[in-house]
């Protein structure tokens, strides 16, 4: 009894003394570079993704933002004569190693896309996509995946008449939500976002960020944005990407608040990009 | 200053407008030029061969004496080529498309082979009666049986069935493939649930349009070797065979020697339109069906 009250005691010193080092890192990135045939498009990138927090992604468009994110689950690679040095560790493993399978990484990291991507099938079938391409074939099982993963995307009660009708008669907001929901029925730890609200309207987009602010209880989130009061809105800490490189990463507070770098400060503002 | 000078403009309108009026009447006959031919065509079948065309031809076994001939050896004989030619280049056809679209890395090797693919879509479809006869007849000695010339045919339009099943695929939008692959998907499971039925309209009216093409050929047919007598039913792959098109053939080749001949192959070119016919309401049937909307 004593020694669990002690546990607990220390748990709590920790969370005090130093509350942002508490958590664990999901992605430590070390050294990436990132060339796309002759274009060097990421240049020695070190950022570390927390556990169950947003992560906001910034920066003008070209900086490399998108592919930084997409080579957190390596879809990046669909890119002809895409080259890569430094390591990505995710759960202390390197996955831009050969021998990382990129169908494992890409069960336990999904991704929403910039434009709503839902197939051509049904509300139901494009969540148990997703599982059935794992192995579950129990009709139980997906049907509860299915619920389950649509409550957690807010959608199931303006989908759950209609299960059985095609994706595409939803709304475009309504289909960004069923795609998250398609990428929580795989249950993955992180959930990469490229710029999910571009394509919507600000009526969905709020949808999608109050959204976003209840997944983080459950998932890691790292979310590419161009919009910067999203940013500031949604997440936890902020990285400033601009020619392919960190400039600034830190809490979103003090990003927005208090940037370090002048370039940083000057994009904030709305000097450039 | 300005540059446009309305009374120049004023003057060059009348010409304009003349020009465009002028280039629309040429195109419009243009189109007609074809509408004329097919119907010329039609008319003319059908004037000479409706006339003989009723259940017993179409049932009726080969004979030398005109009342007499029917050419259900030559139905029969066509229905056993498809079913050789279906199977063949839907699976070789669409397995070389899926492999070149979406395996094989893009470079040199690749480039070689589409346009080789392309290049050999146009070579002309006696030399691949040739190689059939090379090939399947002499080489393998299967001899002048359905499945020598269901193989040739396959060869000749192989190309078509690659190349409209490569464009089909090409078209299923990337957006829908990356879904796939960031849940974790294979490949092969990306192409067997999301690209390929995606695919599926455009594979399978290509696929039908070149089989139509092959229904047709008598060139190659000819050089395999078909007996412009046969009056044996096939009934295996390893059967000697007449075709449609060979029929016509022969019939009109004879014209001279036996005048009915003459409506007997323009009742058959009907039997052979019809079943044109249908097998392209089959292809337009199926990409309504199964068109789906992204």
């Amino acid at each position: 009894m004593s020694q669990k009250i002690k546990v607990k005691l220390n748990d709590q010193a920790i969370k005090s003394s130093d509350q942002q080092e508490d958590k664990r890192a999901v992605f430590e990135t070390n050294q990436l570079n990132l060339w796309y045939t002759d274009t060097h498009a990421l240049k020695d990138i070190n950022l570390s993704i927390k556990e169950k927090e947003v992560t906001a992604v910034i920066g003008p468009s070209g900086c490399g933002k998108s592919t930084y994110i997409k080579t957190l689950n390596r879809m990046v690679e669909l890119v002809p004569g895409v080259r890569t040095t430094g390591e990505i560790k995710y759960k202390n493993r390197n996955i831009l190693d050969r021998n990382f399978r990129v169908e494992d990484l890409r069960t336990q990291v999904g991704m929403v896309f910039q434009k709503p991507n839902p197939f051509p099938k049904s509300i139901y079938e494009n969540i148990a996509y997703g599982p059935k391409i794992h192995g579950i074939k129990n009709k139980k099982i997906l049907d509860e995946i299915v619920e389950k993963s649509l409550r957690g995307a807010y959608i199931w009660d303006e989908v759950k008449d209609r299960l059985n009708e095609n994706a595409y008669g939803l709304s475009g907001g309504q289909q960004q939500r069923l795609c998250i929901a398609r990428c929580l029925a795989v249950e993955p730890g992180v959930i990469l976002m490229d710029e999910p609200t571009s394509a919507l309207d600000p009526k969905s987009t709020l949808r999608i960020e109050e959204l976003v602010q209840e997944l983080r209880e459950d998932y890691s989130i790292v979310i590419v944005t161009h919009n910067m009061q999203q940013a500031a809105r949604i997440s936890d800490r902020t990285a400033f990407f601009l020619n392919g490189e960190v400039v600034e990463f830190d809490e979103t507070d003090k990003i927005f608040t208090n940037p370090k770098d002048s370039r940083t400060e000057d994009y904030i503002s709305g000097r450039f990009g | 200053m300005k540059y446009v000078d309305e009374a120049v403009v004023e003057k060059r309108m009348k010409a304009r407008i003349r020009n465009n009026s002028i280039l629309k009447f040429i195109f419009l006959l243009s189109t007609l030029f074809g509408l004329v031919v097919l119907a010329v065509l039609l008319i003319r079948v059908f004037s000479q061969g409706i006339a003989w065309l009723d259940w017993d031809f179409i049932t009726g076994r080969l004979s030398t004496d005109p009342d007499r001939a029917g050419i259900l050896g030559a139905i029969l004989g066509t229905s056993w080529l498809m079913l050789v030619v279906i199977p063949v280049t839907l699976f070789i056809g669409v397995g070389t498309a899926i492999y070149l679209e979406l395996y094989a890395k893009p470079g040199r090797f690749q480039n070689f082979i589409a346009t080789n693919i392309s290049n050999l879509a146009g070579v002309p479809s006696i030399v691949y009666g040739l190689l059939g006869l090379t090939i399947f007849v002499r080489a393998l000695e299967f001899g002048n049986v359905v499945l020598a010339g269901g193989l040739t045919l396959s060869l000749l339009v192989l190309p078509i069935v690659i190349v409209a099943a490569q464009e089909a695929i090409r078209a299923v939008p990337q957006f829908l493939s990356e879904a796939s692959y960031g849940m974790g998907a294979t490949k092969w499971q990306t192409v067997k649930k999301i690209i390929l039925p995606a695919a599926l309209p455009g594979i399978l009216t290509g696929s039908i349009l070149a089989l139509s093409r092959a229904i047709g050929e008598t060139a190659p047919l000819t050089v395999i070797g078909i007996p412009a007598l046969l009056i044996p039913f096939p009934g295996s792959f390893f059967d000697t065979f007449t075709a449609l098109p060979m029929q016509i053939y022969y019939w009109t080749l004879d014209a001279s020697l036996v005048s009915e001949y003459a409506y007997l192959a323009a009742a058959t070119i009907i039997v052979l339109l019809v079943l044109l016919f249908l097998l392209n309401s089959v292809a337009i049937f199926i990409r309504n069906k199964f068109q789906q909307r992204y």
